[in-house]
């Protein structure tokens, strides 16, 4: 899991070894007998998922449009913006709010426009 | 295997099925009446006020409803059935495709009639022909028996570990449904040793091993893949489906294939017609016969899977090939399954001509002399020089 680098978060310990995030680049092929093997956990019968937490490996974030910036100066550590965010997202240290789990945040704004120092502001998300 | 007389019953296609059911003895079946599939639903209401099975009979609202608490019931761990007809199989549309895509392994009757409007109560195929896409398995059926047949084999074929897709067996409205006709019964025992104890995948009243079913997966997920195992479920189906009926075989004494041929091996001219017209087929192909003319007939058992390469082989010696179906496919060059069978053939050489014939909506009487019309047709173009034209023709319709 990554956060933002800019705001100088650490790490938040995974609650489990994140496993590749890409299934191997493969050749175009028309060859799909062992498809049941492509992505072993991602393929369970019928879509069920088996596994709980299943979040802390599979990006959530992805289809976000704009990306909540937090200015560290302004924040008062009230952690509106903690308790607001559905996807728990925002990265707290030392009671201050320091960054965004951007892989799971689908950039709403709730956080934006909840905290009362205006410390976030919503901006528009630069894809590499 | 020996039968004498008192062991033949005298049944309607409905209690054939209901038998059927009752032996099967589900964890659950969630129905919802309507005509002509009602008798099904109330004799096996009756079953369970009785006590004569263990099932938990769930009353509903509706078809949606009827099929949407078959998934529940079958997520949670539960053999589960159910049984439906036109209407009630177009109103639970929706939800056939969640059934399939969860993979769950439900079993339901469908008793064929016409689908609205003009308002028509009576048989034709339109029903499920226009689910034949819903990713369930599908068995035709002929007669009260093979209702009662097909019924405990769709069980077995549902719930095999290559296959894992829920499969609906059909009977002709009225024609089977509400007349009388004989049936020879298995005993309960051999019933359940044959279907055998069900075992759930990941049922979701494990509470011990918690899942999710039925997740969003419309972002950058797995939908693509998982539609494609789903085919490749219906691959296997194919061998699975015949598997059974040989292992049914043996227990009954009444063997069934993939498809059901007919004089096929030198016909120069042959039917492919689905459901109750293929008895009615066979006694003209045997009238044909005595005159000399080499007809030959094939009644569709599966259509989903469709077992083209089984079509390829029975019929790519035949010169004309006449499909008779029991629903229409608005705007396309023929019924559901002339468009099967025609592209079946595509690969042959030389390649038989097909003919789309199209009959009975509505419940429109069928009667030898049409199908005696049908192969009149096929005699024509087998003698043309030139490919005749392949516009529908229709049978027995009205012009007074």
């Amino acid at each position: 899991m990554t956060v933002e680098k800019k705001a100088g978060a650490k790490k938040p310990a995974p609650l489990k070894k994140p496993r590749a995030k890409k299934p191997a680049a493969r050749k175009p092929t028309w060859d799909v007998s062992d498809i049941d093997t492509w992505g072993p956990e991602r393929h369970e019968l019928g879509a069920v998922i088996i596994e709980a937490g299943n979040s802390v490996f599979n990006e959530t974030g992805g289809w976000r449009s704009e990306v909540p910036v937090i200015d560290t100066e302004k924040c008062d550590g009230c952690m509106l913006c903690y308790f607001f965010c559905p996807d728990a997202s925002i990265v707290i240290e030392d009671g201050k709010a320091v960054g965004i789990d951007l892989e799971h945040c689908k950039g709403c704004g709730i956080c934006a426009r909840e905290c009362p120092t205006t410390a976030i502001a919503m901006k528009h998300d630069e894809k590499e | 295997m020996a039968v004498t007389p008192s062991q033949i019953l005298a049944v309607t296609g409905n209690e054939a099925v209901a038998e059927a059911m009752r032996q099967i003895d589900p964890d659950v079946v969630c129905a919802y009446p309507i005509t002509p599939q009602t008798e099904v639903v109330q004799i096996y209401a009756q079953f369970v006020a009785d006590g004569k099975v263990a099932t938990e009979f769930v009353t509903v609202e509706s078809e949606h409803s009827a099929m949407s608490a078959v998934i529940g019931s079958a997520a949670g761990g539960a053999r589960t059935m159910t049984a439906t007809s036109s209407q009630g199989f177009a109103l639970m549309w929706e939800v056939l495709f969640v059934a399939a895509s969860y993979r769950l392994p439900v079993v339901m009757t469908t008793v064929n009639r016409a689908l609205s409007g003009p308002i028509n109560i009576h048989c034709d195929h339109s029903d499920t022909m226009g689910g034949r896409d819903t990713g369930w398995i599908q068995l035709y059926g002929e007669n009260h028996q093979e209702a009662y047949d097909n019924c405990i084999q769709c069980i077995r074929i549902a719930e095999h570990m290559d296959v894992r897709t829920p499969a609906m067996h059909m009977l002709d409205g009225y024609v089977i449904s509400g007349a009388i006709g004989p049936l020879q019964m298995l005993t309960k025992e051999q019933v359940q040793a044959f279907i055998g104890p069900y075992h759930a995948t990941n049922p979701m009243l494990d509470t011990k091993n918690p899942v999710t079913v039925g997740p969003f997966d419309g972002l950058h997920g797995w939908y693509f893949e998982h539609k494609v195992a789903q085919n490749r479920a219906m691959d296997r189906a194919l061998k699975v489906i015949q598997d059974v009926a040989d292992e049914y075989a043996e227990l009954s004494g009444r063997q069934y294939g993939l498809l059901d041929p007919y004089r096929l091996e030198d016909a120069e001219i042959a039917i492919v017609v689905v459901g109750s017209t293929a008895g009615t087929t066979r006694m003209v192909v045997d009238k044909l016969r005595d005159q000399g003319v080499k007809a030959g007939m094939v009644r569709v058992r599966a259509f989903r899977p469709f077992p083209h390469e089984a079509y390829a082989k029975a019929l790519e010696h035949v010169k004309v090939v006449g499909v008779m179906d029991r629903a229409d496919s608005f705007g396309a060059q023929g019924g559901p399954v002339f468009l099967e069978v025609r592209a079946a053939l595509y690969d042959s050489d030389p390649r038989p001509q097909v003919l789309p014939f199209i009959y009975g909506l509505g419940g429109r009487d069928i009667f030898p002399d049409n199908i005696e019309q049908a192969f009149a047709e096929l005699q024509k173009a087998a003698r043309s020089k030139k490919r005749v034209s392949s516009e529908r023709r229709y049978l027995n319709l009205r012009k007074d």
